[in-house]
């Protein structure tokens, strides 16, 4: 491919790809995200390919991976265009009657539909799913039309003219101005103003000045960044083209953990892609502009999400923060000016550009623009990535998109921001979703991350849990983050094991505190956050295992014994059929008993029974 | 420390800012620990030390700075002084984070006299915390000081999270330890063994040979340590063959 050597040639280059193309051709995309491709993706595309040539439809039919789709719990899943027919959880079987009856014939196959299961209904095409229908999905929804690995795909659907438009008329101070006017905020969980911070580097003494995407996201079931760079790398680079103009840098980083290989594979190839075409590399559309991107990979520390401990690490030292006293945008990675975004933030970056700043401050609310992208994960009906405009109630999410909880339990709490974020019971459901709402109630925006929990779940065990986690991925620098969360950790063990004390809830309010307090980063500066917002709002969990020693939700082993109750019992022998050590027995057809000598309170029983008659006290 | 107090003009290179209500003048670019410590007022710390870079681990030294209307936590073993800047040295906030500090590292090192003072000036007695007694406070000093003071880096931290430790190499016999034996002193909960007899210094868990003065026969530094010394000091070759009552 020849190198395009100005704003004229993109153009003219994305209407011959889209001339090139049929709109009305069929189009098979399946998703090929990381959880589809566990669900075993790979086989089903191979099956499509084979089906393909079988029939002799190469000419007729496209088959196209994409990047997630994000409604992970349905898939593995196809999306067939022009139409936009929606198949959920196929397996390879079902390839040949995709093809035939589908794709050629025009039929639906009932069997593959969605089923709405609040209605019954059957939904045959992808935009009325309500998973899909509630949301807003300016940045994801375009993983379904592109193929990662083809250039061509992103710059059908006017990819790149964001940084063409950039570069041809505005000048940098300009792009600065539009990114502060949109309001965008970082998506990676601080929310910091990003115009300002591009000003700030901007402004900053010293050369060479460098911009770094922050892919090295690591809370637990959090994966949207992780989904973006996967399906949609080019949007995530000319984002970061558009800083780097804006800014004055030459130099990027992508800091990408090495456990993410589909991504760090998708960027690279998008980055090599890039080069080819002349997006990336010197004088960018004959503008004299040059930029080009180095791929960090990182070990998986949690910590180097962290600025200044993924400076360390992309500089050779061991991923430990130092003290922010200095802005990163004065003095970051080599103790140059630096500009670091997460994944979403520079996604967020061409829709400024393109559509302009008061269309992207019209979604949202006031001081939180644009939309926000969340994994909604834990125990919810619709597993997945949902994108929804800032200031959406919890319910919305919760409910509307995510179907509720399973098996008709009752909603407990959501707990956002990641482990050092907070869990928000039912009262503030109706609560809008942004940064400083979520701030306010002792919780934050985080990256995004969202985790159900229902009335099965215990809050003391979900805060050792987080702690645990933290404990685990503090690097140990200094002492309230390392010896603290510990502590605190061992504390909760206590009280989970039925030792309690009076005092306990006291001094972990104190020492999260003080833990807030003294921290060197903000790691050990947020770790706290589970615990005290589990007991500002769950307290009495903590007291009835403290003073009663119980565990209400019936999670901690020590606290919980498992009967059965009679007259619920019908001697149906399946908590016998499951139960490992023989504790639960009794003959067919008459009440059946556990034995507490034996049990190990596994819960095997209590899952098995399907007439409610397993207690647990 | 350059330091005069309220004469009325600043220099060029001095700053004057508020500690705890007293009007104290510092040179630009030093701490605000060192800043309190000319200035006779007392903040405990314990990683901090005047040879070694700033690095802010202990978090013994918290102080509160005015951050508009509101207040901000920092450490002052790494924050820079600033003109007109207001400091708070003992605040209930500060105090919080120096008794949960001093009670953890108790739960590390329950005896060393150093951490005992600190703690008796805190007015804590015990710590509430499980004990689980390594003696390494991980203050880092001497990793350090054997970058920086003494330019080999031999030690380093090992893992992360409540298995870090100070270490050699792989955990075997330090290639680039010289046995100067900087680390074992300048820790300030003296936990790094150090023994010296019949003419081998054990360090790191290694023997390291002593030198025998020329003169007098006694041995007074160890082999290594005088092969770096002669290395570096751009000295007559000999002249590290004697101890120094000898030289």
């Amino acid at each position: 491919m020849k190198k395009l050597k100005s704003p004229g040639e993109l153009a003219a280059l994305q209407a011959e790809i889209r001339a090139g193309r049929d709109p009305k051709k069929p189009c098979i995309t399946i998703c090929a995200g990381t959880g589809c491709l566990a669900y075993g993706t790979q086989k089903i595309i191979e099956c499509f390919r084979q089906e393909i040539d079988k029939q002799h439809l190469q000419d007729r039919v496209q088959l196209r991976t994409s990047g997630c789709h994000g409604f992970c719990e349905r898939g593995p899943m196809v999306v067939i265009h022009p139409q936009k027919i929606f198949y959920q959880r196929i397996k390879a079987e079902d390839v040949p009657d995709i093809i035939s009856k589908t794709v050629l014939a025009g039929e639906i196959i009932d069997r593959l539909s969605y089923v709405d299961p609040a209605t019954k209904q059957k939904i045959v095409y992808e935009h009325d799913v309500p998973f899909y229908k509630r949301q807003t999905r300016y940045v994801l929804g375009m993983n379904g039309d592109i193929d990662p690995a083809c250039i061509d795909d992103y710059l059908a659907i006017g990819g790149y003219s964001g940084l063409s438009k950039a570069l041809s008329g505005m000048k940098p101070e300009a792009v600065i101005e539009e990114v502060k006017k949109a309001n965008l905020r970082g998506r990676g969980g601080g929310g910091f103003p990003t115009g300002w911070k591009w000003e700030s580097t901007r402004k900053a003494a010293g050369e060479p000045k460098y911009i770094i995407c922050n892919a090295d996201e690591g809370d637990p079931g959090a994966y949207m960044d992780r989904s973006l760079l996967e399906g949609n790398p080019h949007l995530v680079l000319e984002g970061m083209l558009i800083g780097a103009y804006a800014i004055g840098s030459s130099q990027g980083y992508i800091y990408v953990r090495n456990e993410y290989p589909l991504a760090v594979h998708n960027i690279t190839l998008a980055i090599e892609k890039a080069r080819e075409v002349g997006l990336l590399g010197e004088n960018i559309l004959g503008s004299g502009f040059s930029f080009d991107i180095k791929i960090n990979r990182g070990g998986g520390a949690f910590v180097c999400g962290e600025s200044s401990a993924l400076f360390a690490s992309i500089e050779g030292r061991s991923g430990e923060p130092r003290a922010k006293y200095v802005h990163a945008t004065d003095q970051g990675l080599y103790n140059k000016p630096t500009n670091l975004n997460n994944v979403e933030t520079w996604g967020n970056v061409p829709l400024i550009i393109n559509r302009g700043a008061d269309w992207y401050a019209s979604i949202g609310t006031a001081n939180s623009t644009g939309t926000k992208i969340f994994s909604l994960v834990g125990k919810i009906n619709n597993t997945g990535l949902v994108e929804v405009p800032m200031g959406i109630t919890l319910r919305e999410i919760v409910y509307d998109i995510g179907g509720g909880i399973p098996n008709g339990r009752k909603f407990k709490a959501v707990q956002t921001g990641g482990p050092s974020g907070g869990c928000i019971p039912e009262q503030f459901l109706d609560m809008p979703v942004d940064f400083d709402e979520l701030a306010k109630i002792g919780s934050m925006m985080g990256s995004g991350g969202m985790i159900v929990m229902d009335d099965r779940t215990c809050m003391v065990d979900v805060a050792n849990y987080f702690l645990k986690f933290l404990e685990e991925e503090s690097c140990g620098k200094c002492t309230p983050c390392r010896e603290g969360v510990l502590q605190m950790r061992l504390i909760l063990d206590r009280i989970c094991e039925g030792q309690g004390k009076e005092e306990d809830i006291n001094t972990l309010e104190w020492m999260g505190q003080a833990i807030i307090d003294g921290s060197l980063c903000a790691l050990g500066g947020s770790a706290p956050n589970p615990v005290l917002t589990t007991i500002k709002y769950f307290r009495d969990e903590y007291e009835a295992h403290i003073k009663h020693k119980k565990c209400p939700a019936g999670v901690c082993k020590a606290l919980i014994t498992y009967s059965v109750d009679a007259e619920k019992c019908t001697g149906c022998h399946a908590c016998a059929r499951v139960c490992p050590t023989q504790a639960a027995t009794g003959e067919k057809k008459k009440t059946h008993v556990v034995d507490l000598g034996k049990c190990i309170k596994c819960g095997a029983c209590f899952e098995a029974c399907k007439f409610d008659a397993i207690k647990i006290l | 420390m350059h330091l005069s107090l309220d004469r009325g003009y600043a220099m060029s290179d001095t700053v004057t800012l508020k500690i705890n209500g007293r009007t104290i003048t510092a040179s630009a670019g030093s701490t605000l620990l060192a800043a309190a410590q000319s200035a006779n007022i007392y903040i405990p710390n314990l990683c901090s030390n005047e040879e070694l870079t700033p690095y802010g681990a202990c978090r013994l030294c918290m102080v509160e700075i005015a951050h508009g209307k509101r207040t901000r936590m920092v450490a002052s073993c790494i924050y820079e002084v600033a003109e007109g800047l207001e400091v708070q040295t003992v605040t209930e906030r500060i105090l919080n984070v120096r008794k949960l500090v001093i009670e953890l590292l108790l739960a590390r090192n329950p005896y060393h006299p150093r951490l005992l003072k600190i703690s008796h000036e805190l007015g804590v007695q015990a710590s509430r915390f499980k004990e689980d007694v390594k003696g390494c406070i991980l203050c880092g000093q001497c990793v350090r000081t054997c970058r920086e003071v003494v330019g080999v880096a031999a030690i380093g931290f090992k893992g992360r999270g409540r298995t870090r430790t100070v270490a050699t190499p792989f955990d075997k016999a330090p290639a680039d330890c010289i046995a100067c034996g900087s680390c074992a002193y300048i820790c300030p909960v003296k936990v790094i063994p150090l023994e010296d007899k019949n003419n081998v210094r054990t360090i790191w868990k290694t023997e390291f040979p002593m030198a025998v003065c020329k003169k007098c026969g006694r041995p007074f530094a160890p082999e290594k340590q005088l092969a770096y010394f002669r290395k570096i000091a751009n000295l007559p070759e000999n002249h590290f063959d004697t101890c120094i009552q000898c030289r």
